[in-house]
């Protein structure tokens, strides 16, 4: 039966070498924060790397010894008897750069002012995120995974190792993500971005000197996001039209139950999440596009990868459909690569990457258990 | 399980056999992939399937068979132009939808195509009918209510089809329960497998 990890304790990793990003911005040094779970066999040819999308971070699974309901991600995903088996595999989560859990940052200290890096951190890109992970995989000693998994962002970086670092994957497995994001998609990401930075607690992203926190701007970009990250179906089924009090009041406050729920998630979201990471991430999403180097051909791109890819997506996910995941197949079959597609049925929009569903945990089970005996 | 599998489909015999080492294949409503994996193990054929239910997209991908989900009715859009030595489609052409347009995809995709398909004209087939009832048999197991077969033909309608639709046919097996049929195939014959290409 499937089991909990159990315990967990977050490492960092520090990296004095310095970082040359895409921006052609340098970080002198950085830190990333990590956790493991399961044991990397003698020949690290087991390891797994979990690569997080907007809002996620190192803890993927497992709890804390000082904090037990601070549960994991993707702890459904990841444990003993899990699809992701680390009774087989030794897994790795990450927090990447430019994020706010403890990982270098926009409110980490800049060692040259002193002070909060803010407005002056670099703007991070996808390939940026995977120089730095590698860098990760070398101190702890791992050449190549067994697979790179991630969803959604963190698909897309699991697309780009394949590509920057073709010898460095075996298996890919890209979960509800795209080979870029369409235009509907960066115009969301431009309203989110822009409750952010006209509200006046933002100050050109250098609030930590103002002792202020962009609270609004942030809670408004979280609560676009979210609508977006669930299908119409999923929203009407658990919402409806109902209401708190069960009769209009006329006015502005909470009425129906959607906006308690909008309101709710991005309060909780603002109390922690950090302005500048958030918009780092979604300029990250934006930005990742393997084929403009190749002139918009995404078979060109992916012409030097050696992965196997599993690629899955969600039917009801109209931020990333399953049309994009077959713009990724194509390209795979194009290039003769190893690729198996499933479309999963489900009705939690881009969210279901996150859920427990018969169908997909069997695709992803099954997929890792070949994965393992490869490794044998 | 090789054997076995070849015992339990004998149409997937007749198919093996005309598939040299080495080939790609794409195999077109390939079910639990097995022949597919048959078709590797013993032939070192690099391959995919494309399937429409969950539950075999899932033991596909168990078995460590590339599987593409998608509804063969929709096309094979994914695929581009002769990009597969040969494209199969084992005992699922009856129950396609637009199994023209599909019969034009397979010679589009494929360099050859190979389709086997039982025939509605084997005699047991018209004995049932000739006696007032639908044919059920171990090949066509469903009521005409319940059944998922929407193209069933006999052999003599599916050369026709080649012909109207300027494929030429490269081979013919004609099989029934004992074995070969080479006598009186339009009436004797239970399943059929051909081997075809576009006539350029």
């Amino acid at each position: 039966m499937s089991g909990f990890v159990g315990i967990v304790s977050a490492q960092r990793a520090t990296f004095e070498e310095p970082l040359n990003f895409s921006c052609g911005k340098v970080l002198p040094r950085y830190e990333l924060m990590y956790e493991t779970y399961g044991t990397l066999n003698a020949d690290k040819s087991n390891a797994i790397l979990v690569c997080h999308a907007l809002s996620g971070h190192h803890h993927v699974a497992g709890s804390y010894a000082d904090d037990e309901k601070n549960i994991g991600w993707w702890d459904n995903m990841i444990g003993p008897g899990k699809p992701i088996d680390t009774n087989k595999f030794f897994v790795i989560g990450l927090n990447n750069l430019g994020g706010c859990h403890g990982s270098t940052g926009p409110s980490s200290i800049d060692p040259v002012t002193g002070k909060q890096y803010g407005s002056n951190f670099p703007m991070v890109t996808v390939e940026d995120w995977v120089h730095s992970q590698a860098r990760l995989a070398d101190q702890l000693g791992i050449h190549q995974f067994a697979a790179i998994i991630g969803g959604s962002l963190g698909g897309m970086q699991a697309m780009q190792w394949a590509i920057t670092y073709p010898d460095r994957v075996r298996n890919v497995l890209a979960i509800a993500t795209a080979p870029h994001l369409t235009t509907e998609n960066i115009a969301f990401n431009d309203v989110a971005r822009n409750a952010i930075l006209t509200d006046p607690d933002f100050h050109g992203g250098d609030f930590y000197q103002h002792e202020v926190v962009p609270t609004r701007g942030l809670r408004l970009a979280r609560m676009l996001g979210h609508i977006t990250y669930l299908s119409d179906d999923a929203m009407a089924g658990k919402f409806g039209r109902g209401l708190r009090s069960g009769e209009y009041k006329y006015g502005y406050d909470i009425e129906f139950e959607v906006e308690s729920y909008l309101r709710y998630q991005g309060d909780k979201f603002a109390a922690y999440f950090d302005a500048n990471t958030y918009l780092l991430m979604t300029k990250a999403l934006d930005y990742f596009d393997p084929a403009q180097h190749t002139e918009h051909n995404l078979a060109r791109a992916f012409a030097n990868v050696q992965a196997n890819y599993l690629v899955v997506s969600f039917s009801s996910d109209w931020r990333f459909s399953p049309d994009r995941s077959r713009e990724i197949v194509k390209a795979l079959l194009h290039n003769k690569r190893n690729v198996s597609y499933a479309e999963v049925t489900s009705q939690h929009g881009h969210d279901s990457f996150l859920m427990q569903d018969e169908q997909y945990f069997a695709v992803m089970r099954n997929y890792l258990e070949r994965v393992a005996e490869e490794i044998r | 399980m090789n054997t076995s599998i070849i015992e339990s489909r004998p149409d997937f015999a007749a198919i093996a056999a005309w598939i040299p080492q080495g080939s790609s294949v794409l195999d077109l409503g390939c079910g639990d992939g097995s022949l597919l994996r048959y078709l590797r193990e013993t032939r070192d054929v690099r391959g995919y399937g494309v399937e429409i239910c969950d539950a075999n997209i899932a033991t596909c991908i168990g078995n460590g068979v590339n599987v593409i989900q998608n509804d063969l009715d929709s096309g094979l859009a994914d695929f581009e132009d002769q990009s597969f030595d040969f494209v199969i489609l084992s005992q699922t052409l009856q129950a396609t939808r637009h199994t023209e347009a599909l019969m034009k995809e397979i010679v589009r995709v494929g360099r050859e195509g190979i389709i086997s398909f039982p025939n509605f004209g084997y005699w047991k087939n018209r004995l049932q009918i000739f006696n007032g009832n639908m044919p059920i048999s171990k090949i066509l197991p469903y009521q005409w209510y319940d059944t998922p077969n929407v193209h069933l033909c006999t052999l003599n309608d599916f050369e026709l089809l080649c012909d109207h639709l300027g494929v030429r046919i490269l081979g013919r097996h004609v099989m029934n329960d004992s074995g070969d049929v080479n006598l009186l195939p339009n009436l004797r014959g239970s399943v059929a497998a051909y081997r075809f290409k576009r006539d350029v």
